[in-house]
């Protein structure tokens, strides 16, 4: 799997690479930032294996649990339509 | 005794009227001090002895003496740790609380202790005397007296700095039969409690040994169990069976006490894990009931009981106590987790210690 | 913990697991590609939630459960040099390699550490100049990035003295293998004699379909209650829970060919308990009205383009390698390689391991196992035979055992719990 959780900046370090101390609830643990380099301070990441892989959208997670939390039957909704073989195939 | 390690003879030996050599002489062990000789004489004489100062050690006899009544437990039990100091804790106030709450589960009141050094060449002198004196004030507190000792000193290399060997004795409590608390007295419709938070312990050093950049305000949860024992066995609790779970955590205990008769079915909502605990092992992919206390007691009491068992604790300030499950005739497992979700799944022993993956 | 305790939510789960139930109104095989979405399924116990119109198989998810025997004795015979410190993820320290595993290398005297980053493993290399520090980097396309950024460091820095054994792999190499056989009745040579000392299953060693059946009756027999006994015929996997942080890398447009190809959904599924369950949902919404495609179901975390960044410096550092996976054979495009430019910091080069190790033994998998089935879908753990009787944590016949995350593991700790 991959074995990745999501933290927030609370430091910025710069270094030969930049780093961050990310806060995990009750935990902080110094992370590299080198694949999110302007994730700012109050922000969060999801990190793996000491790196911040990803940025985490705030504002899509409450939006999903706001739609998970009113029972709106319409749940498929909130999936993001990301392509469809409609489409056709969109190799990288 | 394997051929390499030097003896000092006898339990502890006893000061010599010979001209002292400057205790300061060595900042390190060196073989000498398990040679038998003058400096292994100081060594005993100006560190265990005036450390632990008991009548038992001051009469430097071969063997300790004392009188006794009642029924006697014994424990004994080897301490290794790395690193020897630990945020709340170390080697000696360890290989103390480990003797004592072996005692304790047994109902035990802890009485005396010997202890058995093994150093390793090269060993800072004031490194041992540190684990000396927290040996001594833990003992102190846990109201145990060191009654007889040994040093033996290894090449370097041949040892991980400090090894301790305890062998511990108590006085079973009465009013207690002698056969009344044990494995074989679980049966199904006990519940099962804990005393407090797991995994503080195991958690807090794999910390201090690797802290992978992780930062944490956790303690080792290191601690004599006794009065958390003798409030039960003096209020008369319908008390079972009780346990420390050190290595292997909750898991490995319940596995152990389950046999092959029984199976336990503990609650998930209920087992208190600290956050600071939970969260370290979410990071580093552990599993919280995996992981070692060191101060902590699960006990198996008649379901009627229960609530005053956990009442008394509670009252000692052991909050953080809860009724965690029951005891039931075998199903199909030893110990089965009935997840928040109100499903179960079987909680499986660990292959071996508990290591961070990242898968 | 925040952004992690929403997801956990029993309520929302309940809700979500009656939306399925009420929503399939037929059976469905869906089929959970990572290892780690596994794990989360029994460990949140999860799987009981599912209606029994729900079928969940394990797909070949876990870096470890395929990490091959060929690599596993080269990194034990790099480590037991005497020079050597091997820095590797705990997950890989209990994995049987052909001569045991990287524990036992390590009583022999190896100097094995176990590191939870790659950049520990740099620490270590720079505190120990005198010392070649072999990093054994394994994981999916999700972990390489980090690798690539360790590789790059080491280069920037001249540090000569770390090298790294890269059994790193891609998905989707797997996928299409998978897919490939999907509902073709092949005839794969599994290993038919681990059945022979099986009293239940003496006379599975037939075929694999007659192999397969006989499983099947004897789990339906012990009667688990959550469980569906496995078709005989090779599963049909309707549908596919893309692993959520592969796609955060390599973003969702990767699936589009192969969801085109197989005309199936791909659900991208996050890991916590509510992200499975949606993913679930989304699956059965689109299969229950016909359509394929790709769809993000962990939207907060994956974009469509993943990170560029990220993929970037995977590109520099690593070429597309053709590798064996442990239960698939070689699989074109399936691994990564170091590129030449990086030699210096390759151990394969450093340590001239070149195709198998010892000319005296070729490595082969141990016939007794069956990693292969399961990894392909076609043997689900609980049917295999060999699962707690032979096969345990402690004694691991093969990968996915070994893995706290392998699919065997995951449901060694399950297995029968219904108490």
């Amino acid at each position: 799997m991959c074995l990745a959780l999501p933290g927030e900046i609370v430091e910025r370090r710069e270094g030969v690479l930049p780093m961050a101390l990310v806060r995990f609830g009750s935990v902080r643990r110094e992370v590299c930032l080198a694949y999110v380099p302007d994730a700012a301070i109050g922000e969060w990441v999801i990190v793996h294996v000491g790196f911040a892989i990803q940025r985490l959208d705030e504002a899509e997670a409450r939006r999903t649990l706001a739609l998970l939390a009113s029972a709106d039957d319409s749940i498929a909704a909130e999936s993001t339509e990301a392509a469809d073989t409609s489409r056709g195939p969109e190799p990288r | 005794m394997t051929d390499d390690s030097h003896d000092s003879h006898g339990a502890l030996d006893a000061p010599t009227l010979d001209c002292p050599v400057p205790f300061g002489a060595y900042e390190r062990i060196t073989l000498a001090h398990g040679s038998g000789g003058r400096l292994a004489a100081r060594l005993v004489r100006d560190l265990f002895v005036a450390s632990f100062d008991t009548p038992e050690l001051h009469a430097a006899h071969d063997a300790a003496t004392f009188a006794f009544d009642g029924r006697l437990a014994v424990t004994t039990d080897a301490f290794t740790v790395s690193p020897l100091f630990f945020p709340g804790g170390d080697l000696g106030s360890l290989a103390v609380h480990g003797t004592v709450n072996d005692l304790a589960c047994a109902g035990a009141e802890p009485l005396a202790m010997t202890v058995a050094f093994v150093l390793e060449e090269g060993l800072e002198l004031s490194v041992l005397s540190k684990l000396v004196r927290s040996l001594t004030d833990a003992a102190r507190t846990a109201g145990i007296r060191v009654v007889a000792g040994d040093t033996k000193v290894v090449e370097r290399g041949r040892g991980d700095g400090v090894y301790v060997a305890c062998t511990g004795l108590g006085r079973v409590r009465r009013p207690l039969a002698t056969d009344a608390l044990g494995p074989h007295a679980i049966e199904p419709g006990l519940a099962i409690l804990v005393s407090g938070p797991l995994g503080d312990h195991g958690t807090a050093v794999l910390l201090a040994r690797d802290p992978r950049g992780v930062e944490v305000d956790l303690v080792s949860d290191a601690a004599s169990v006794w009065p958390l024992a003798r409030a039960l066995l003096d209020a008369n609790v319908a008390l079972r069976c009780l346990r420390d779970p050190t290595r292997g955590g909750l898991v490995a205990v319940t596995h152990e006490l389950a046999g092959t008769a029984h199976t336990f079915v503990l609650d998930e909502a209920s087992i208190p894990v600290r956050h600071e605990v939970a969260d370290v092992c979410e990071l580093l992919g552990l599993d919280p009931l995996h992981v070692a206390s060191e101060g902590r007691l699960v006990a198996f009491v008649e379901a009627r009981d229960a609530n005053r068992a956990l009442a008394l604790w509670h009252a000692m300030g052991a909050t953080d106590a809860a009724i965690i499950g029951t005891v039931h005739a075998r199903d199909v497992a030893p110990v089965v987790l009935r997840t928040r979700l109100g499903s179960t799944r079987v909680l499986d022993l660990p292959a071996g210690e508990p290591m961070p993956r990242i898968c | 913990m925040k952004h992690v305790d929403e997801w956990r939510e029993p309520k929302l789960l309940r809700a979500l697991a009656d939306r399925i139930a009420r929503e399939a109104t037929r059976p469905w095989t869906l089929l959970e590609v990572c290892g780690g979405q596994t794990h989360a399924f029994v460990r949140f116990g999860l799987l009981d939630l599912l209606p029994p119109t729900i079928t969940m198989i394990h797909g070949p998810g876990c870096p470890v459960c395929v990490t091959p025997l060929e690599v596993l004795e080269h990194a034990r015979r790099i480590a037991l040099r005497p020079e050597v410190i091997l820095c590797t993820y705990g997950d890989m320290l209990r994995v049987p390699g052909v001569h045991g595993d990287l524990l036992s290398a390590r009583s022999e005297g190896a100097d094995v550490r176990i590191v939870s980053s790659p950049l520990e493993a740099l620490d270590v290399a720079r505190r120990s100049p005198e010392r070649a520090v072999v990093f054994l980097a394994v994981g999916f396309e999700t972990t390489a990035p980090a690798t690539a950024a360790l590789i790059e460091l080491a280069d920037r820095e001249a540090l000569t003295n770390l090298h790294v054994l890269s059994a790193h792999v891609r998905v989707p190499p797997a996928l299409d293998a998978l897919f490939a056989s999907n509902s073709v009745d092949v005839d794969v040579d599994v290993n038919v004699d681990v059945d022979v000392d099986v009293e239940a299953h003496a006379n599975a060693n037939v075929d694999v379909d007659a192999n397969v059946d006989v499983d099947a009756s004897t789990n339906a027999s012990t009667s688990t209650s959550d469980t569906t006994p496995t078709d005989p015929n090779t599963p049909c996997i309707d549908g596919l829970l893309a692993a959520g942080h592969v796609c955060t890398i390599e973003g969702t447009d990767v699936y589009a060919p192969l969801a085109e190809r197989f005309g199936i959904p791909i659900v991208v599924t996050g890991f916590e308990p509510v992200d499975l369950l949606r993913g679930v949902l989304a699956c059965v919404r689109r299969l229950e009205r016909g359509e394929a495609g790709v769809e993000n179901a962990y939207a907060r975390i994956v974009r469509p383009e993943g990170n560029p960044l990220a993929r970037a410096a995977v590109e520099r550092v690593f070429s597309v390698a053709d590798v064996p996976w442990r239960g698939f054979g070689v699989l074109p495009g399936g691994g990564l390689a170091i590129r030449e430019r990086f030699a210096a910091h390759d151990a394969t080069r450093r340590f001239a391991l070149r195709g198998s190790v010892g000319a005296d033994e070729p490595i082969r998998e141990p016939t007794s196992c069956r990693a292969a089935d399961v990894l392909r879908g076609r043997l689900r753990p609980l049917d295999c035979p060999e699962l707690g009787r032979r096969c345990t944590p402690e004694t691991p016949l093969g990968a996915p055992m070994v893995s706290s995350e392998g699919a065997c593991a995951a449901y060694f700790s399950r297995r029968s719990a219904h108490a």
